[in-house]
C-alpha cells in the first residue's frame, strides 16, 4: 500500500512537471476607447485575453498581420501568442484606440 | 459648416428657451427629458447618414465608416432608450430636436444628388462638421445641463466615442483627398 501511495505521488508529480510553468494570462482592459495597459509584456504561449467593457464592439488587431480578435460589446477574447516580437495593435472601428505587445521567446 | 450648425443649435436653443421659462430652472437649460431627446435624435441622424452611405459610398474606407457610425451609434441609442425606461423618462420633443431634424433632411437630400467620388467626399465632410457641432453642444450644453448622473454618465460616454468619431472621418477626409 504505501508503495502504491508513492508511485501515484510520484506520477502526480512528474504531470505536473510536463505542464509548462510559465503559460500565463495577460489580461488587457478595453473601457472608454482605451487599452489598458497600453504597453504589455508576454511571452511566446502565452494567452492575452482582451476585456471589452465597452458597450461598442471592438477589435483587437495586429499592424503585422499576426491576429485580429473580435470583441462584441461587454465580451472578451483570446488569442495564444505563437511568436516573439514588439506587435503594435488597434481597433478596426476606432483605430485611434492603439496599445503594443512585447513577446517575449 | 461648424459656425452654421453651431449657429443653428444656439439659434434652436435660444428659440427653445420661452418654453423652458415655464421651469423653475434657468431659461437656457435644456430639461432632461429634452437632453435625452436630443441626443437621441442626434444618433438616429447619424444612423440615416451612414445608411445612405452604405447605398451610395464607393471608396471602401467610406463604406467601412458609415458601417462603424451604424454600428456604434445603434449601440449608443440602444444604451439610452434603456436608460429612459429605467428612469421612467419621457424623452420630450423641442425645439433643438427639430433644428437637427430639419438640418439634417435637407443634408441627406443635398448628399442623395451626389454619386461616386463627390458623394464620398461630400459624406465624410459633412461627417466631420456635424460631429463637430454636436461634439460642441454636448460639451458646453448637454452635458453642463444634465441633471441625472447617469444620463450625465451616457452623454460623457457619447461625447468620447462621438469625439474618436470625428478623429476617425476626418483621417478618412485626409485619406480622400
Amino acid at each position: 500500500m504505501p508503495g502504491r501511495l508513492s508511485a501515484i505521488a510520484t506520477a502526480v508529480v512528474l504531470v505536473a512537471m510536463a505542464v509548462p510553468a510559465h503559460a500565463a494570462t495577460i489580461e488587457i482592459t478595453m473601457e472608454n476607447l482605451e487599452m489598458s495597459p497600453k504597453d504589455a509584456s508576454a511571452k511566446v504561449g502565452d494567452t492575452v485575453e482582451w476585456i471589452n467593457k465597452d458597450v461598442f464592439a471592438h477589435t483587437a488587431t495586429a499592424g503585422n498581420g499576426d491576429f485580429d480578435v473580435n470583441l462584441p460589446a461587454k465580451k472578451s477574447g483570446t488569442f495564444v501568442l505563437k511568436k516573439a516580437g514588439t506587435v503594435d495593435y488597434y481597433c478596426r472601428y476606432h483605430p485611434n484606440m492603439k496599445a503594443t505587445l512585447k513577446i517575449e521567446p | 459648416m461648424f459656425v452654421r450648425w453651431s449657429a443653428a443649435i444656439a439659434a434652436a436653443i435660444l428659440l427653445s428657451s420661452p418654453a423652458l421659462l415655464q421651469g423653475a430652472r434657468a431659461a437656457d437649460k435644456p430639461t432632461d427629458p429634452q437632453i435625452a431627446h436630443i441626443a437621441y435624435t442626434a444618433g438616429v441622424i447619424d444612423i440615416n447618414a451612414a445608411k445612405q452611405a452604405q447605398k451610395k459610398a464607393k471608396n471602401k474606407d467610406v463604406k467601412a465608416f458609415a458601417e462603424d457610425m451604424l454600428r456604434d451609434h445603434e449601440a449608443v441609442n440602444k444604451q439610452a432608450l434603456a436608460l429612459v425606461k429605467k428612469l421612467n423618462v419621457t424623452p420630450e420633443d423641442n425645439d433643438t430636436s427639430k433644428a437637427l431634424s430639419k438640418q439634417a433632411s435637407d443634408k441627406l437630400a443635398e448628399l442623395g444628388k451626389l454619386d461616386g467620388a463627390a458623394f464620398d467626399k461630400a459624406y465624410v465632410a459633412n461627417e466631420v462638421a456635424y460631429h463637430k457641432a454636436v461634439n460642441g453642444a454636448l460639451e458646453t450644453q448637454l452635458i453642463p445641463s444634465a441633471n441625472n448622473a447617469e444620463l450625465k454618465s451616457l452623454l460623457q460616454t457619447g461625447l468620447k466615442i462621438f469625439q474618436a468619431h470625428q478623429q476617425h472621418a476626418e483621417h478618412v477626409a485626409a485619406e480622400l483627398k
